[in-house]
């Protein structure tokens, strides 16, 4: 029964930084209408702005975090949505797909070019002490993590909902014709969604590293885990991409743990076939079209 | 002669909404119907239970005596119903020849047996009749995405009719359409139903070209008919006028 | 005359092709061959997406199914036909299965469907070592030999593949100039007025996808010989991205589309060389840029560029709301 907490908690923290990107990754897509395949990389790549302060400039560790945080906004929230996406709307079908895989290839093999193709070791943000509760072994790592990405899923909703910018941007989400009309400045909402989305991930990031290590290559699995977590939990309800990740961080780590190491993987792919199949509009999702 | 079609107490509700309420009616072969109404009156969802996107709750649609209650939409066109559409209606990157032999191919022969025959299935010569009859020969081979929104409704019309079915469901086609392009169009639709006996059903607003082009005027409201009758008569019914026309 | 002109080029193009690799080293001819593969992979995708506008991101797949089906027989010491027969009637199947989730959902769940079938194929041939080897893969398999030639030498096995790569592209445009090509074209315009017209949409679909795999299982069953050695990673989602970049970057939709957008992601690397790591960002960027200014692709900006000079009417944007004139 210990070991199955331990599983079951160590999964929701996995799972809450899923989440995390998957909330990103849902905002963006209904809000302003982009798919956005390089996810993954979008979570992988703020590491290593992190350690580039880190290492090349000799920052301490919490202005080598803010300098992340600014430049994944800058980088990943501005001018991907001005140099990309802007340019190719309102032609969001098959050409956005693939200008954002392309852009998925162009941050990986960026970041193996210009900083190194090894696994970087990453600094913990928290310490590595473990606490023993009714016999199970809990890490103090992954009780903070979900500490952190609840709060932040907190904060987040309570944006959205109560304050006016928040409204707006669900108005946009929603029905941006008629947002435009009421006098909502629907791109300024658009582009909130996407600094939102790159905050969210650059978090993600911080969060995941020391475990996952920086590695230019961990964009493929951290995005598809995002994909899944945010269409099986229902992709037009920010709690949905949250109950989404957690779901898929619980699940991974019980397979893994009880029945199969070698076809982890597969659950949460016949999950998202699953669901998008019988269910589209995921767990939770209404069937009522965008919102966020 | 048995009617083209018959509908027979058709329902649709939308929840509490009842779109469609008992509606019956029967389409004689030949005839240009008209559905008139206004907004909200039950006219599209009619159309939509009648051409299969929609699930009747109630009732019955026969076409040519045959139950076709819930079929696919092919399989109404193989059966000898058309349609045309409100709206984007066309195949924007194929030619206009092309939208139009597309039209009439899934009627020949079967599906293997096309793979191996003529790439144009034989129907070249047919579609450039179908075209010089809508007057767009010299739009044949342009991409149909680049014609006017009036030269578009001809194409859809056209695709519709290519086929030969016994009847047509025309969907608004007057709407969003030049004066000029209109006249054309209600001399083409006149002029196709008088050489090939085919019977229109047609949904409109335009008042001015449903009295001129029907030959019978069946008026919906709140789901249901509320009149029935030729042209100068809906013209005159009173509930109609206080339902519709509008003093 | 149009036709014959066209005829003129086709032969023509066809000479550059037999003739291309004569006095090339080795590594030059397997990269012709690579990108005759790859060209009809790309082929079978163009199909799928292209033509009949369903998308599918799981070509790679196929290739891996056509490729270790083909090493399976030739190991146990089978002719590669038997191998490849097999492997494109697998594609057939399993494509055909794929194609009822397209039936369901279109556009980007679609894509997510595919994927994650390619990633569990590909989980699939790592963890059954005993039928696909695992990570360790398959390795030497023979060569095939054709009508007592045999084509262990680099030289041969081109013109091997040549044939079956003209085969193939010839079986390519039958289909797409009959009446069915016509027909797939309508279902990627406008699906519901296509079934309005007697076009039966669902059967098209699930074809659109057999076929496009069956592409992509031929070329898989090439790609077995040609490399001798074969393990998952060839085969993972990367390489379904690749061969989707290959249709979009040549001209999705376009006949020869996939046969220059192969040559410009296989050979491209070779000239940009010199840039050592980064010709995969300029790449990439280059992608980007295309997708912004020439979302058809190469061949449609040709196609633009013509219609330029020939000042044709262009497809109207203002329609697309059906606005009054």
């Amino acid at each position: 029964m210990s070991e199955f907490l331990q599983v079951v908690l160590s999964g929701l923290a996995t799972g809450s930084i899923y989440a995390l990107a998957a909330i990103g990754f849902t905002l963006v897509w209904q809000a302003a209408q982009t798919v956005n395949f390089a996810q993954g990389e979008f979570v992988m790549l703020p590491a290593f702005f992190v350690l580039i302060a880190l290492n090349w400039l000799g920052w301490p560790l919490w202005a080598a975090l803010a300098f992340g945080l600014v430049i994944s906004v800058l980088v990943l929230g501005l001018l991907f949505k001005k140099l990309v996406v802007e340019p190719m709307l309102p032609n969001t079908g098959l050409p956005l797909i693939i200008a954002t895989m392309a852009v998925a290839i162009l941050l990986k093999e960026g970041a193996k070019e210009f900083y190194g193709a090894e696994a970087q070791p990453y600094p913990a943000l928290f310490p590595h002490t473990t606490l023993s509760v009714g016999g199970a072994v809990v890490s103090i790592q992954d009780i903070l993590n979900i500490l952190v990405s609840l709060s932040v899923v907190l904060a987040l909703t309570l944006f959205l909902d109560r304050t006016r910018t928040g409204r707006c941007i669900q108005a946009t989400a929603q029905n941006p014709a008629v947002a435009e009309i009421l006098g909502v400045k629907t791109r300024r909402m658009v582009l909130y969604t996407f600094l939102i989305n790159a905050a969210l991930a650059a978090l993600a990031s911080m969060l995941i590293s020391p475990v996952y290590l920086a590695k230019f290559s961990n964009g493929e699995t951290l995005g598809i885990v995002a994909f899944i977590a945010a269409i099986v939990g229902g992709f037009n309800q920010i709690r949905g991409a949250l109950v989404g990740g957690l779901l898929i961080g619980v699940l991974d780590n019980l397979t893994a743990t009880y029945v199969t190491t070698t076809y982890r993987a597969a659950l949460p792919l016949v999950l998202l076939i699953v669901i998008i199949l019988w269910r589209p509009q995921g767990l939770l999702g209404t069937s009522e079209g965008r919102q966020v | 002669m048995p009617p083209v079609l018959t509908v027979r107490d058709l329902s649709k509700a939308f929840g509490a909404i009842r779109a469609v309420d008992g509606v019956s009616f029967d389409v004689h072969p030949g005839e240009i119907l008209g559905l008139i109404g206004p907004n909200g009156s039950g006219k599209s969802t009619l159309f939509n239970c009648i051409l299969g996107q929609l699930a009747p709750d109630t009732g019955r649609v026969e076409v040519n005596g045959r139950d076709v209650s819930g079929r696919r939409a092919c399989d109404l066109n193989k059966l000898g119903v058309g349609r045309t559409f409100q709206q984007l209606s066309v195949f924007p990157q194929m030619t206009v020849l092309d939208n139009i032999i597309v039209a009439g191919q899934e009627h020949r022969g079967t599906m293997i047996g096309r793979l191996f025959g003529a790439p144009d299935a034989g129907l070249t010569a047919e579609a450039d009749r179908m075209i010089e009859f809508f007057r767009l020969s010299h739009l044949r081979d342009e991409m149909a995405g680049s014609l006017s929104y009036g030269q578009q409704k001809l194409v859809d019309a056209a695709m519709a009719f290519m086929a030969g079915p016994s009847l047509v469901l025309l969907d608004e086609p007057a709407g969003g359409v030049n004066l000029t392009m209109l006249a054309n169009l209600k001399d083409r639709l006149v002029a196709y139903n008088r050489e090939h006996a085919t019977t229109f059903v047609v949904i409109e607003h335009n008042m001015e070209f449903v009295m001129a082009l029907c030959s019978r005027i069946i008026v919906l409201a709140e789901g249901r008919v509320i009149a029935e009758g030729t042209p100068e008569e809906i013209r005159s019914n009173q509930t109609v006028i206080d339902a519709y026309l509008g003093g | 005359m149009r036709g014959t002109l066209r005829i003129v080029f086709l032969l023509l193009g066809l000479g550059v092709l037999v003739v291309a690799p004569l006095g090339q080293g080795n590594y030059v001819i397997y990269l012709l061959c690579s990108w005759l593969i790859f060209t009809i992979a790309a082929m079978g995708l163009n199909l799928t997406l292209g033509y009949a506008g369903q998308i599918s991101l799981a070509q790679a797949s196929f290739m891996a199914i056509g490729a270790y089906t083909t090493a399976i027989v030739t190991l146990a010491g089978w002719p590669w036909v038997v191998g490849m027969l097999l492997g494109v009637v697998e594609c057939l199947i399993v494509g055909l299965l794929l194609g009822f989730p397209a039936l369901r959902v279109k556009g980007h769940f679609l894509a997510f469907v595919t994927l994650a079938f390619n990633v569990l194929v590909f989980l699939v041939s790592r963890n059954e070592e005993w039928l696909t080897g695992g990570i360790y893969g398959l390795s030497g398999m023979p060569r095939p030999s054709v009508l007592g030639f045999s084509t262990m030498k680099q030289l041969p096995f081109y013109y091997f593949t040549l044939f079956v790569f003209v085969v193939f592209a010839a079986l390519m445009y039958g289909i797409i100039r009959s009446p069915w090509g016509r027909a797939f074209k309508a279902l990627r315009e406008n699906p519901i007025r296509a079934e309005s017209l007697g076009v039966d949409t669902r059967r098209l679909t699930l074809l659109a996808f057999a076929i496009g795999s069956a592409g992509g299982g031929l070329a898989g069953a090439l790609v077995s010989p040609l490399v001798q050695y074969i393990d998952p990673t060839s085969f993972a989602f990367g390489h379904s991205l690749r061969i989707l970049l290959m249709v979009v970057v040549g001209g999705s939709g376009y006949f020869f589309g996939p046969m220059l957008g192969a040559a410009i992601v296989i050979l491209m690397p070779e000239f940009l060389r010199f840039t050592e790591g980064y010709y995969l960002m300029i790449y990439a960027v280059l992608v980007i840029v295309l997708m912004v200014y020439c979302p058809s692709g190469l061949i449609g900006l040709g196609a633009k560029l013509r219609d330029l000079v020939r000042r044709k009417p262009v497809e109207r944007g203002d329609l697309k709301a059906g606005a009054q004139l």
